[in-house]
């Protein structure tokens, strides 16, 4: 099985990012193995919507198991549609999560854990206002 | 680390000279102008800019005339009118994109946006992060994003205490962008019936969006009867009225020279800021 | 004749000019006032119109017929605003994200994207007396006001003096607002932050070839420099108000001073007799 964790730097013992939609990138790997790739996260820098495209990313990528600080509802929505379980609150670096995941000290969260536009103002921005009525 | 938003929904209530005066109190901040349609925090912290950078807000179409096979079809997919006579004008086009799916012969790529500038400076009262958005631009909230980004990885690397931020007017994108993330929104507001209308929008964005909101009336006096309308309300939402500021000239005076109030007088308006700074850091 | 209010500062008085002016005008002419300064509109509290409809202003947003659907992904791929996402099955929309441009149904291979309209706001309408009054708002939590702007200026009646209360500032909704006006009243005060926000709106009426004039609020308090500018600029100043603690009761009560100190209605139908003297000037010249 696979799981994702939220990080800032490409190594085990980076930090858990506390942004989901908005993270620099993520660490996918075998929990049991640890064996681990790095996959970045071009939502980092959309314009609005981070968290649905980078949910999106990490649906293709056949995760089971999000690990990250907060979760916004969109994101959040996107992940369990696909069948993710999401751990959120998670602190600490990728490799204590890890192990925290492996001895069942982490538990899913059953709903978004932040309002939408959290993580915007450590990110890019959310949208560009012009619109179409009809 | 601490984020302070100012806000007030209507224009014009003072916000930017109480932020001006809370960067004077503020030990150990960073200063943020996210007012990026009509920045005047500068004008009163005198700041020396240290870094200037473009910044591009978003994508429009552009049309590679060589490429081009003059079908139209970019400008009848357009919902937005921004296609005439195989030109987009950039003030209309939105990024959708959509044109440049449909081109048949790939004539149309999105390309970033020149739509303002941001600024690092340094100010007597510590670094300030501020911009200033293309005329005609879209308020996006983006470049709004962009300047608390700065300020944060200031702040991170500063250690400091606390950013204070210095909101847009209005209830839009750039507000909910600014409030993001905030530990507490100041919302400054007048005893006017505008004031009191639009201090209760803000108040809902506030709720809306899950931050703590403190309000600080400035001209309490003009108005009483307005004052104790806004009471009442902040009352009843559970919210609480820092501060009550008098009505005085020493505010534009203080303007005038390019100083904040509490620099320029200590008289009864700085006297009751100081009063709004202790509720705000013992919050 | 449209005649559109604007600032670059927020908090300039433009909506006790916008409401005065009406007001002064309306037993001379069919007066139309249109509030577009939908995140905050306040004209209704000078004038105190009678509302008689109120019509959403709609965004179309996709509605996915999963029936159709084949989970292809092209329309997560097409849209710029990560308004629809796919992930396995399902297909997901985000109303609040969308512009409502149509890519997504347009590129659907299998046609299985239809749209219907999400609220962002209203535009309402109704009387202020003989003043016909229209007003847009922004939905709470909405973030486009530009096309609840537009809604509203399509009421722009050609049988009327039409004025528009602009929002603050010079960004697209302010464009929105003033754009097709046959002049634009910039309304500041004396003071820096008013100088130096009149200047980006001074340029942006410029831009747009649209002739402008001032209103110069809360006069005697600041300095001289807003002045000095003007006259740098030949920006015709076409009304003075003093810092006068009447009239700044009158706007905390939300009365016009057409109506609390009836000697100023003189001086805007003298605004106004300047404005036409100005566009017709100008309609002749070109």
């Amino acid at each position: 099985m696979k799981i994702a964790i939220s990080a800032s730097s490409p190594s085990l013992d980076s930090e858990v990012n506390p942004r989901f939609g908005r993270c620099d990138m993520f660490i996918i790997a075998d929990p049991k193995s640890i064996d681990f790739e790095v996959v970045d996260n071009a939502g980092e820098s959309a314009g609005g919507g981070a968290g649905i495209s980078t949910a999106q990313m990490i649906a293709q990528k056949n995760v089971e198991v999000v690990i990250t600080g907060n979760c916004g509802p969109n994101a959040h929505r996107v992940l369990s549609s696909a069948g993710i379980e999401i751990i959120t609150g998670a602190e600490g670096t990728v490799r204590q999560v890890i192990e925290d995941y492996n001895n069942g000290k982490l538990s899913s969260s059953s709903g978004h854990n932040v309002s939408d536009h959290f993580g915007m103002g450590g990110g890019g921005g959310h949208c560009r206002g012009k619109g179409k009525a009809n | 680390m601490k984020e302070i938003v100012v806000l007030s929904g209507k224009g014009g209530t003072g916000k930017t000279s109480i932020v001006a005066s809370l960067a004077v109190l503020a030990e150990n901040k960073v200063l943020a102008d996210c007012d990026v349609d009509a920045a005047d925090l500068d004008i009163l912290l005198d700041p020396s800019i240290q870094e200037k950078h473009d910044f591009a807000g978003g994508k429009v179409a552009f049309i590679d005339s060589e490429k081009c096979a003059r079908c139209n079809i970019c400008a009848q997919v357009c919902r937005f009118d921004a296609i005439t006579d195989l030109k987009v004008d950039p003030l209309n086009c939105e990024g959708c994109g959509f044109c440049s799916h449909v081109c048949p012969v790939d004539a149309i790529t999105m390309q970033p946006s020149f739509s303002g500038n941001w600024f690092i400076s340094s100010t007597k009262y510590g670094p300030l992060v501020h911009a200033r958005l293309g005329i005609g631009q879209e308020n996006s909230g983006k470049l709004v994003a962009e300047v608390k980004r700065q300020a944060k990885i200031i702040a991170q690397s500063t250690g400091a205490s606390w950013i204070i931020i210095d909101g847009p007017p209005g209830t839009g994108c750039p507000v909910i962008s600014s409030l993001s993330g905030a530990s507490t929104a100041l919302l400054v507001t007048e005893p006017t019936l505008s004031g009191v209308h639009d201090l209760k929008r803000i108040i809902e964005v506030c709720q809306h969006f899950k931050v703590p909101a403190l309000v600080c009336i400035n001209k309490f006096d003009i108005n009483e009867e307005n004052t104790r309308l806004i009471e009442k309300h902040c009352q009843s939402l559970n919210i609480s009225v820092a501060a009550k500021i008098p009505f005085d000239t020493v505010v534009t005076e203080a303007m005038v020279q390019g100083k904040p109030v509490l620099e320029y007088t200590k008289g009864r308006v700085s006297q009751e800021i100081e009063k709004l700074w202790n509720a705000i850091d013992s919050l | 004749m449209i005649i559109s209010v604007a600032s670059g500062k927020g908090g300039t008085g433009k909506t006790m000019v916008s409401t005065s002016l009406a007001a002064s005008i309306k037993n001379n002419y069919n007066v139309q006032l249109l509030d577009a300064d939908v995140e905050e509109p306040n004209s209704h509290i000078f004038l105190k119109p009678v509302f008689e409809t109120s019509h959403a202003v709609s965004i179309n947003v996709p509605v996915v017929n999963e029936d159709r659907c084949n989970h292809c992904g092209k329309c997560a791929e097409v849209c710029a605003f990560n308004a629809i996402a796919v992930v396995k099955d399902f297909v997901l929309t985000f109303p609040e994200l969308c512009h409502g441009c149509g890519a997504c149904s347009y590129l659907c291979p299998r046609r299985a994207i239809n749209e219907a309209p999400n609220q962002i706001g209203t535009v309402e309408t109704g009387k202020a007396g003989s003043i016909s009054f229209v007003q847009g708002k922004l939905d709470i939590g909405q973030t486009m006001p530009t096309p609840v702007v537009r809604k509203v200026k399509e009421l722009t009646s050609r049988e009327h003096i039409s004025i528009i209360d602009a929002s603050p500032g010079t960004s697209c909704p302010v464009i929105a607002a003033i754009k097709d006006s046959d002049f634009c009243l910039l309304v500041t005060e004396p003071t820096p932050f008013g100088l130096n926000d009149l200047k980006l709106a001074v340029e942006t009426v410029k831009q747009m070839g649209i002739p402008c004039g001032l209103i110069l609020n809360r006069a005697g308090v600041g300095d001289s420099r807003v002045e000095e500018y003007c006259q740098k600029e030949n920006i015709p100043i076409l009304l003075t108000i003093p810092l006068d603690l009447n009239i700044a009761r009158l706007y905390s009560k939300g009365t016009t001073l057409a109506e609390g100190l009836p000697q100023w209605q003189e001086n805007f139908k003298e605004v106004f007799r300047k404005i036409r003297e100005i566009t017709g000037e100008r309609n002749s010249s070109t």
